[in-house]
């Protein structure tokens, strides 16, 4: 039932009773279904969309590259296990190219990250080198365009 | 000063302002107003198919194509409308591309209609094929379509309005503002009263991608119907492609050629840059198509839901996107429910009269709209009727 999760996804505040409608179900197995996503970890959380930059908040984010020597045994998961417990990290991906771990921050300012990849990342040991690359403007994220304000723009005719 | 009443065309001055129009000045000026009046996608034209315009820009493709359209065009209208819906119309000279399905309409019946010619137009429907009848010197005739009959043109009323002077029988399904289709059975019922007859027919299938549950039968595919048949057609709905202004026609060579120097003459040819785009759009967007129409039926469902759910006789619509819910039961014309409706709700709709006289009695909702802007709309529209 992709379709269910795809209206989840876009928009997670419809209640069952409208995705019912909308699809053409009973309410009540709309809700066994998002019960079961939620228990089976397909539906891991219900977020909001915020675009930062239209508050006060002060915030730097980064993508950090890493190289890492894979472990015997463990490959990239050990280390990868020892990055993500950090709060500080936001997303991490293990990429195919030439490097191995994107590690995605948040933090007040600069200098903070910057710490947070001297102190942090780089003193993991299988970690060889790290490459940190400052945001600086968020265009889309999530299928949503930023800095922009929807307007329906069509005319009434017809 | 001149005065105009005694220049200005006694045919054109006869002609009524679209009564869509007339109710969307109304709408001018007010902030808080939930629309859902639109006929128009709400989606933008796809990336990939307005990427093919700008490309065809930057390579300076600036300059007038071939009176029918491009070639290439017309090779790709002629493999959809195979491959979607069993039609088989040469791109050599039986397809004409045009400026917006609109335009396609204008050909058709100022090709075929002599003066005094009779129209049969079924009603409600859209607002424009009567006016254009009239311009031609032709007389339209109404046939009203029924909600017990699910809004069909049925065979009965088809035999009834027909004459010695008919010339040509107007067919807008799937239609707005309805949302009635016509199935391949109820198709031959018509085909059936218009085999061994002069009746043309000018099927008006701008809606076809848009039917939820049954694909689009087009009467032309119908055994002994394409002789007498034009189908007009354009990339307005099917790929939210309104502002590029493309349509076309299929018909017989001896009708297209006929037709192509209305369109010669008029218009030269459709935009070159849209022509680019369309081709695009019909190689490439699939997708694009089927995952709009699948948007639409959510959106349809929860509407026609809602609406019932608010106490309102919604009829079922099968294409199109727009609800026509039955109002009567509250008392007021269409015009007044839908005028107190503005003012007293701030919801917009039309009413039905704007699509011919029998839609006194119901009102046209478009969910071409997201469903929380819908959701927000269906909220004010049941407190409004719970107060009448």
């Amino acid at each position: 039932m992709t379709d269910l999760l795809k209206i989840l996804e876009n928009d997670a505040r419809l209640s069952p009773e409208t995705i019912a409608l909308m699809l053409d179900k009973e309410v009540g197995d709309i809700k066994k279904m998002i019960d079961e996503y939620e228990r089976e970890g397909v539906i891991l959380g219900y977020r909001t969309e915020i675009d930062w930059d239209k508050t006060d908040r002060e915030y730097v984010s980064a993508m950090i590259e890493l190289k890492i020597t894979p472990q015997r045994d463990r490959g990239y998961d050990h280390v990868a296990q020892k990055i993500y417990n950090y709060p500080e990290v936001e997303s991490l991906y293990l990429m195919s190219g030439s490097f191995d771990l994107a590690v995605f921050i948040k933090g007040k300012t600069m200098r903070e990250v910057a710490f947070f990849v001297a102190e942090k990342l780089a003193t993991i040991e299988d970690v060889i080198s790290t490459s940190t690359h400052f945001v600086l403007r968020k265009y889309k994220d999530n299928n949503i365009v930023y800095g922009s304000v929807p307007v329906d723009e069509r005319g009434n005719e017809f | 000063m001149l005065d105009y009443s005694k220049i200005i065309s006694d045919t054109v001055q006869d002609i009524k302002p679209s009564g869509i129009r007339k109710f969307f000045d109304l709408l001018d000026g007010r902030r808080d107003v939930i629309s859902l009046t639109v006929g128009q996608p709400d989606f933008i034209t796809p990336w990939h198919i307005r990427v093919a315009a700008i490309e065809s820009l930057e390579n300076g493709k600036t300059y007038y194509t071939s009176n029918a359209g491009t070639m290439e065009l017309r090779t790709e209208i002629s493999d959809y409308m195979h491959r979607r819906f069993s039609l088989s119309y040469d791109p050599k000279d039986e397809i004409i591309v045009t400026v917006g399905g609109s335009e396609a309409i204008d050909l058709c019946i100022r090709t075929l209609v002599n003066p005094g010619d009779e129209v049969i137009i079924p009603q409600p429907s859209f607002v424009c094929y009567g006016p254009i009848t009239s311009l031609a010197g032709g007389v339209p005739v109404y046939v009203e379509t029924k909600e017990e009959d699910n809004f069909k043109l049925t065979p009965e009323e088809l035999k009834n309005a027909i004459t010695p002077k008919t010339k040509l029988l107007v067919l807008p399904f799937p239609n707005n503002p309805t949302g009635a289709i016509m199935t391949r059975e109820d198709l031959e019922k018509i085909a059936e009263v218009l085999r061994g007859t002069d009746i043309m027919v000018l099927s008006d299938e701008i809606y076809c991608e848009l039917t939820y549950g049954r694909e689009h039968v087009s009467i032309a595919s119908l055994d002994g119907m394409r002789e007498r048949c034009v189908v007009a057609s354009g990339f307005s709905k099917t790929y939210a492609m309104t502002g590029w202004r493309l349509g076309y026609t299929l018909a017989p060579r001896e009708v297209t050629k006929q037709m192509l120097k209305v369109h010669q003459y008029a218009i030269m040819c459709a935009p070159t840059s849209s022509q680019y785009a369309a081709v695009e759009a019909m190689r490439n967007g699939d997708p694009d198509v089927d995952m709009m129409r699948s948007e639409y039926n959510r959106r349809r469902r929860y509407i026609v839901a809602g609406l019932r759910g608010i106490g309102f006789e919604c009829f079922d619509p099968e294409g199109a996107f727009y609800a026509y819910p039955n109002v009567s039961r509250y008392g007021l014309s269409s015009e007044d429910f839908a005028r107190r409706l503005l003012d007293e709700a701030g919801v917009a709709v039309v009413p039905g009269t704007a699509f011919g006289d029998c839609g006194e009695g119901f009102v046209r909702i478009s969910y071409a709209y997201s469903v929380e802007h819908i959701a927000k709309a269906l909220d004010r529209i049941e407190k409004f009727v719970n107060n009448l």
